[in-house]
């Protein structure tokens, strides 16, 4: 279910492991089988290894299109694209940081939200909830990913604006008031409106991996904590959460990388405002935004390649945000791994 | 199924495959361009279907800026345009490129006051609220436009759209004409660096921004408040009246707008007591040398019902046709479409 909703790049990463692995694999078999003459095993070896390869050639050429067609941008404007905030389609003057930022916190946003709710829902599914709620739950959350984004967007306008507006952003400025976060005058339209319908549209995709995640635990962890007389508090969050943090690390990534990419329900809340304000009641923009506000009617060479340069900053980032979580997996397991041998 | 429907059917298919492959299928012509006038154009070639059955039409409505793209490319035999192409772009055409206006729409000032009272703006007024140095409903210069009205000690809360438009195009080309500093800090094109308000993506974005926010402003097409039942401004004209927007109004604007032989004008603020000034005209793109004879037979056929009877549909879709003197240069023009 949810690998037909996932960014591209997630997806063409996920698909390059498996099929190197696949690859790999082959290789050690055959090596153990030591017949490697067999016509039908080299075919196949050639096979997957050409598939991985489609998605390399893939990548690559996306994003050396987005390289030719924003070259003349990228000559003309250098580093500042990156670091200025000016986007005026008028004058030709185009800086990309407004878009960055509102990408990133709104993504950051939605993270913060959708990760406890969908964690905790994960853990309530595989551990707690009766037999006969499961499945009916289940299927309510997978049907809340199949809501299409634009619906989501239209609600975002008529009713979620409305409510926000009226009962939890006055109730946020009353009690955080004081910090930069939640000051200033409440339109509605918002870099937390964005944050929050992303959070909505991330729910579903961090839920099922977990909950396949958590359900993959075996179940003489569980039983070995309540034989040492853990409650039901300590064996979900020693046996199971803690045994399953790898894999739940990777599900926020997935959450994560699909957050980053988000495009028309966020378009329709955030208020569409290229500026840099420490208030999340403030309107924001993200990269993925003025490209489809922008795209359809530049005229002008100029614009054109500005745009497809902030293409190239998304892909670029999408890409960074990935290795570094890569990274930052790898750390988190060879701390555990390095515990668990002391 | 029996034996001898199943054989008629492989007959039927034989001699569709066979017709379609010895060139007696229809001819296609393809367009791609403005979303604004699609409603129309797509009556027009439904319409047109019934008069010359030998063409069909397929358009896509990608935006302007696509429209001018693939003309330029030649991947498509006619182009549409919200906006006037540029003298830059035009240098980029490997021939010449005629324009073809064919119908207009007036952009309109939406607004959410308590009690809906009516509202009159100028052009002054419109800028400086939305280059956010009028703050409040009962500013002086709002006021003194509106005498009796009672306007609510409020915020304004100014809408734009966040999507490139022809809609944003004809705002601001008003704005520019109106006011130096507009001009100045923000300038005219289908998106602007906004000086102030938030974004709503396309009309239905604006309208709902401005429908769900108390002392909101916005604009959107005309065609959209009407269906939508919102209230709109009755604007000041370069002639010192306040004019509602209509089709009337509309079209008043056309007759008297300084319109040059290429056909590229700007019907902002055009002169005439009934003329509404925040309007625009939409366009069709043609070589005027074109490359397949059969074709652009065609397609000079088609254009010139268009400009005839395909104008009379235009006020039951909320468009304002082109008066007839106009109708009759840019019919002229058509003629010198080479085949």
């Amino acid at each position: 279910m949810y690998r037909s909703g996932l960014p591209l790049l997630i997806n063409v990463l996920s698909f390059m492991a498996v099929a190197a692995s696949i690859a790999v694999g082959e290789r050690s078999v055959q090596a153990r089988m030591a017949s490697p003459s067999r016509f039908g095993d080299k075919a196949f070896e050639w096979l997957t290894l050409a598939m991985a390869l489609v998605v390399v050639v893939l990548i690559t050429l996306i994003g050396w299109q987005l390289w030719i067609g924003s070259s003349v941008a990228i000559k003309k404007f250098g580093f500042h694209f990156l670091v200025t905030s000016t986007w005026d389609p008028v004058a030709e003057q185009f800086g990309a940081l407004p878009f960055i930022y509102g990408t990133l916190v709104s993504s950051l946003i939605a993270l913060l939200i959708a990760v406890p709710l969908s964690i905790a829902t994960a853990a309530y599914l595989t551990e707690l909830a009766p037999l006969w709620l499961r499945q009916p739950l289940v299927s309510l959350i997978e049907m809340l990913a199949a809501i299409p984004s634009v619906i989501l967007g239209l609600w975002g306008i008529f009713v979620m604006i409305p409510w926000l507006r009226d009962y939890p952003f006055p109730f946020l400025k009353r009690v955080f008031g004081w910090t930069p976060f939640f000051s200033g005058p409440i339109y509605g339209p918002s870099m937390l409106a964005g944050g929050i319908i992303i959070a909505v549209m991330i729910l579903p995709i961090i839920t099922s991996v977990s909950r396949e995640i958590l359900r993959s635990v075996p179940d003489l962890q569980r039983e070995a904590a309540y034989g040492l007389g853990a409650t039901r508090w300590e064996a979900t969050r020693i046996a199971v959460l803690s045994y399953a943090k790898k894999g739940l690390f990777g599900a926020v990534i997935l959450g994560l990388g699909r957050a980053l990419g988000e495009t028309m329900a966020v378009t329709m809340v955030i208020g569409n405002t290229p500026q840099i304000a420490a208030s999340l009641f403030k309107p924001g923009y993200t990269l993925a935004s003025v490209l489809a506000n922008e795209f359809t009617e530049a005229t002008t060479d100029m614009y054109l390649q500005a745009l497809f340069e902030i293409g190239l900053v998304l892909f670029g980032i999408t890409i960074l945000v990935n290795l570094l979580a890569q990274l930052l997996l790898r750390t988190i397991t060879t701390a555990s791994t390095t515990r668990a041998v002391q | 199924m029996t034996k001898s429907y199943r054989s008629k059917i492989l007959l039927g298919l034989t001699i569709a495959f066979g017709l379609s492959t010895t060139g007696w299928a229809q001819m296609m012509i393809n367009g791609a361009g403005a979303t604004f006038p699609y409603p129309i154009y797509s009556k027009w070639f439904d319409e047109y279907a019934k008069v010359d059955p030998s063409v069909r039409f397929n358009y896509q409505s990608i935006g302007s800026g696509g429209g001018q793209k693939q003309i330029l490319a030649q991947t498509v035999d006619f182009g549409a345009s919200d906006g006037p192409m540029s003298d830059d772009n035009l240098a980029k055409a490997p021939g010449k490129i005629l324009h073809i206006p064919t119908v207009a729409g007036a952009v309109v000032l939406t607004y959410n006051l308590a009690g809906n009272p009516s509202l009159k703006l100028d052009g002054e007024a419109v800028a400086e609220i939305y280059l956010g140095q009028i703050k409040k409903w009962n500013d002086p210069k709002i006021t003194a436009l509106n005498a009796g009205a009672k306007l609510p000690d409020q915020d304004i809360v100014v809408v734009h759209r966040s999507d490139g438009s022809g809609t944003t195009f004809i705002f601001t080309d008003y704005l520019s004409k109106v006011s130096a500093e507009w001009k100045q800090k923000a300038g005219n094109n289908t998106s602007v660096n906004w000086p102030s308000g938030i974004g709503g993506k396309g009309n239905e974005g604006v309208s709902g921004q401005v429908k769900q926010t108390p002392g909101a402003i916005g604009y959107v097409e005309l065609i959209y408040a009407v269906q939508n039942k919102m209230p709109y401004a009755e604007v000041k004209n370069s002639a010192g009246q306040f004019v509602k927007p209509t089709i009337e109004s509309v079209t008043a604007a056309l007759a008297t707008a300084d319109i040059p032989d290429d056909f590229r004008f700007s019907m902002t603020n055009a002169p005439g007591k009934d003329a509404y000034p925040i309007a625009g005209a939409t366009w069709l793109l043609v070589y005027q040398q074109q490359k397949d004879a059969a074709k652009g037979k065609k397609l000079v056929e088609f254009l010139k019902w268009a400009l005839t009877k395909g104008e009379g549909m235009a006020k039951d879709l909320n468009y304002a046709p082109l008066p007839d003197d106009v109708q009759q240069r840019v019919l002229k023009r058509i003629d010198e479409i080479k085949t």
